[in-house]
């Protein structure tokens, strides 16, 4: 039981460094969803079964359905998140 | 309009003047509080020229890193300080956490007499089965309905920034909004027709037996939102709002309010004077017992699932 | 040495229990993680995201702080009810409350995320900051 809580611990510390650092708007949103469901397994460990419910049902369905949706409005699904791309975007218009 | 007054005699009842008054046609205020009325949106259609220049600038400002020395250093600077502060502080929590009692530990400081009257005495005093179910609605009633509150006002809130009132641009968003869609995909229809009745079927069984087992109001209210989500974005918003447009939101969210605050009104005024409040609590185990926890229970699940709702609504088509 | 002082009440070593608390030393790490997302990221999504993860490692912090070993899941069963039988029920009441505040918190910020997208097209912060100076405000 120790073990199996040693790697989800770790794998919450994982996607939550790759959400940093990952290009795609898109892609980040996708790991923060696997996050949400990663704690709900957590919470059973730590004998809460209400608070597994709320986050699974709030954490993975609700948030995340309400960032995709905010992606759509806004015309970001496929844009990338972080400045480099358009650094050198303008670096090449320049040349 | 009454018909059984005239015209003149109606508009000196009391009915008349309340209805006029809930309906917004006369403001009591005016001539009192005035609001200075807002600068209308300026539209961009002649100024699509500009706004190219404008951001061509903000371009050339932002970005330019070949001209603008100190703008290098100070985003390195920023950068580097800000990674600094970051290690500093997972340095000293993580020297807190060094410190405190080993978790698991029972004899923790925070396991104190409070949990172990909330356990021993719990199911006597509220009736209920599941104790952090009970230790909340009936201990702690205050704190969710503070919560509740919040949900409410984190609603309106959304509906300030969101909401389409203007009939056109209402029209253009719904257009907009299933224009670049498969309308009718036939996966997404096969799976929602199964899945919804079971969705909403077991998000009242969570919220019914909240004082038993595991879940609640919050739960419950949560995965039926979810369901209510689903089922909108397999059909359209049509077919959602064949039973749940705005008037019966409006009507679900501030009753379910009104009644959670008027339970809580009357336990206050019996408890703090001493009075015996004759609510019956049953016996444990049952589904009805436990008292006001199963009326209070599908209030906040009420609030919670119309909450969801309209936060997906109010962003997909701007309204709901 | 400071740090392996041996402390005489319950007789626990204070100081050394990093190991022993992994999951709030997790949790303090995703703390951090989430902060500093919120600081160097000029994304508004990605500060978004870094703050709802500073939210879920507050609650895994409380959340450890209410677990006991050994004793079940706070629900009376076979009419046990001794407090020696079940974990603290305190910290998940409070828990329970955060996750779905943090919901609405996260609502709004992207509504508000909306509605600036749609007055300045961006959803870079320093190229919005930039344009604010430029109007005045």
């Amino acid at each position: 039981m120790t073990v199996f809580q040693y790697i989800l611990l770790g794998f919450l510390v994982v996607c939550a460094i790759s959400v940093s650092f990952s290009r795609k708007l898109l892609n980040s949103i996708l790991i923060f969803m696997s996050y949400s469901l990663v704690m709900s397994i957590i919470w059973i460990c730590l004998e809460s079964p209400d608070l597994a419910i709320t986050e699974a049902a709030v954490g993975a369905g609700v948030t995340s359905v309400l960032f995709f949706v905010t992606l759509k409005k806004i015309h970001a699904i496929d844009e990338s998140g972080t400045k480099d791309e358009r650094e050198s975007m303008i670096e090449r218009r320049r040349r | 309009m009454s018909r059984m007054k005239s015209e003149e005699e109606y508009r000196k009842t009391k009915a008349f003047h309340f209805f006029r008054w809930l309906s917004g046609e006369k403001d009591p205020y005016i001539g009192n509080l005035e609001m200075r009325p807002q600068k209308e949106y300026m539209r961009a259609e002649d100024s699509i020229l500009d706004r190219m220049r404008e951001s061509q600038m903000v371009m050339d400002k932002v970005y330019d890193t070949r001209h603008n020395r100190w703008l290098l250093l100070f985003r390195r600077f920023y950068r580097i300080m800000a990674v600094i502060f970051c290690i500093m502080l997972a340095g000293l929590l993580l020297f807190t956490v060094s410190y405190l009692p080993p978790t698991g530990n029972a004899s923790n400081p925070d396991n104190n007499e409070v949990a172990s009257r909330y356990i021993e005495s719990g199911m006597q005093e509220t009736g209920a089965v599941n104790i952090v179910t009970g230790m909340i609605l009936t201990y702690r009633a205050f704190d969710t309905f503070g919560e509740t509150n919040v949900l409410f006002i984190a609603t309106c809130c959304v509906m300030i920034m969101l909401m389409v009132e203007d009939a056109e641009l209402k029209k253009q968003e719904v257009m907009n909004d299933r224009r670049f869609e498969p309308k009718n995909d036939a996966i997404l229809q096969g799976t929602a027709m199964v899945l919804v009745p079971v969705i909403f079927i077991f998000g009242i069984y969570i919220i019914l037996n909240g004082h038993l087992s595991p879940g609640g109001g919050f739960s419950g209210g949560a995965t039926i939102g979810a369901g209510m989500i689903l089922y909108a974005s397999a059909f359209s918003f049509k077919d959602t709002q064949r039973f749940f447009d705005e008037k019966v939101y409006k009507i679900a969210k501030i009753s379910a309010l009104c009644v959670y605050g008027l339970i809580g009104i009357y336990y206050y005024v019996t408890g703090a004077n001493g009075i015996e409040n004759h609510i019956p609590l049953g016996i444990p185990g049952h589904i009805v017992s436990a008292g006001i926890i199963f009326p209070i229970n599908i209030c906040v699940g009420l609030e919670v699932a119309c909450t969801m709702y309209a936060f997906y609504a109010l962003f997909r088509r701007g309204g709901l | 040495m400071r740090f392996m002082h041996y402390s005489e009440e319950e007789g626990c070593k204070v100081g050394a229990n990093l190991l022993n608390n992994y999951g709030e030393a997790v949790a303090m790490v995703l703390f951090v993680i989430g902060f500093g997302n919120l600081m160097l990221q000029s994304n508004l999504i990605k500060k978004i995201i870094g703050l709802n993860i500073m939210d879920t490692a507050v609650y895994l912090f409380l959340a450890e702080k209410g677990y006991i070993t050994g004793r079940a899941a706070p629900i009376v069963a076979d009419g046990v009810q001794s407090a020696e039988a079940y974990i603290n029920p305190v910290p998940s009441g409070l828990v329970l409350t955060g996750i779905v505040v943090s919901v609405s918190v996260s609502a709004l910020m992207l509504s508000l995320t909306i509605r600036l997208y749609q007055r300045y097209h961006t959803l870079d912060l320093d190229e919005i900051s930039l344009q604010l100076k430029k109007e005045g405000l």
